[in-house]
């Protein structure tokens, strides 16, 4: 599914590079702790975390993820902002909690 | 390895510098691809590439990360000038860090580093000295794994 149809039926909030939207989502990964996503999130997989610092942008970069939904209403931070606009890594906002986001994608995006 | 030298490079890592953390790795990881390393190796790099970058930022003054392709193997190899780790097989078990709180707030410092640094590496050294720096020189190989994927990791010893 393209991220761009996650967006609309999810009601993400773009965040950061609205112009990037067009990846596909080939599964999911979750986790804050950015070491577990590094070794585990694989290319294409949407990431549900609600780390907000601009470390996220670099392991969403370095894994080739789709994007980055934040959880809870949690709004990137100035300089993570920056950074993922400047690389065109997608932030997404939602206001769900983890399990209840994580939930609506598996229904979505399942094989 | 010498003769089949196709690249090498060292990059310099800041100590304590989170804003740029990430970067080194992510030139080495654009490095490879230009060179037109598997994918999978590349992947495997960048992972343990990044969790040496993040090392040297969390616990070190400043730190080197060299780059050296061959036809059979990529190796990383990190110095920094850090504390040092006083005892090495402590440090490999998962789960165990001496991480300050500000870094494990940002999702570091879960003691996961150096064991997926050892997952995703097929032969790993380390060599510290308490209060100079810590060297760690990993090895992901190439053709090996590529031609008879059944093998198990080449040791180099």
């Amino acid at each position: 599914m393209e991220l761009e149809t996650l967006v609309r039926e999810l009601n993400l909030k773009v965040s950061c590079a609205a112009g990037s939207l067009k990846r596909e989502v080939k599964g999911g990964y979750v986790g804050d702790l950015l070491s577990d996503v590094m070794a585990n999130s694989k290319e294409g997989d949407i990431w549900i975390t609600r780390q907000v610092h601009q470390n996220i942008v670099a392991v969403a970069s370095l894994k080739d993820v789709a994007g980055i939904i934040l959880i809870q209403g949690s709004e990137p931070a100035h300089d993570t902002a920056a950074k993922a606009n400047a690389e065109g890594i997608p932030i997404l906002v939602t206001d769900l909690p983890a399990f209840e986001i994580v939930g609506k994608i598996y229904q979505l995006i399942k094989p | 390895m010498q003769e089949s030298l196709k690249f090498e490079k060292s990059f310099a890592v800041e100590g304590g510098s989170f804003q740029n953390a990430g970067n080194v790795s992510g030139q080495i990881k654009s490095v490879l691809k230009d060179l037109g390393v598997p994918k999978d190796i590349v992947r495997r790099v960048a992972i343990i590439c990044y969790e040496s970058e993040i090392n040297i930022v969390s616990y070190a003054k400043k730190g080197t990360i060299t780059l050296a392709v061959t036809d059979d193997a990529v190796k990383i190899e990190t110095k920094d000038e850090g504390p040092g780790i006083p005892d090495i097989d402590l440090a490999m078990k998962e789960g165990y860090s001496t991480a300050t709180a500000a870094v494990r707030e940002m999702g570091f410092g879960a003691g996961m580093g150096l064991a997926n640094m050892k997952k995703y590496s097929d032969h790993l050294i380390i060599t510290s000295e308490v209060g100079v720096g810590t060297c760690v020189t990993m090895m992901v190989m190439n053709v090996q794994k590529l031609l008879h994927p059944d093998l198990p990791p080449v040791n180099l010893r």
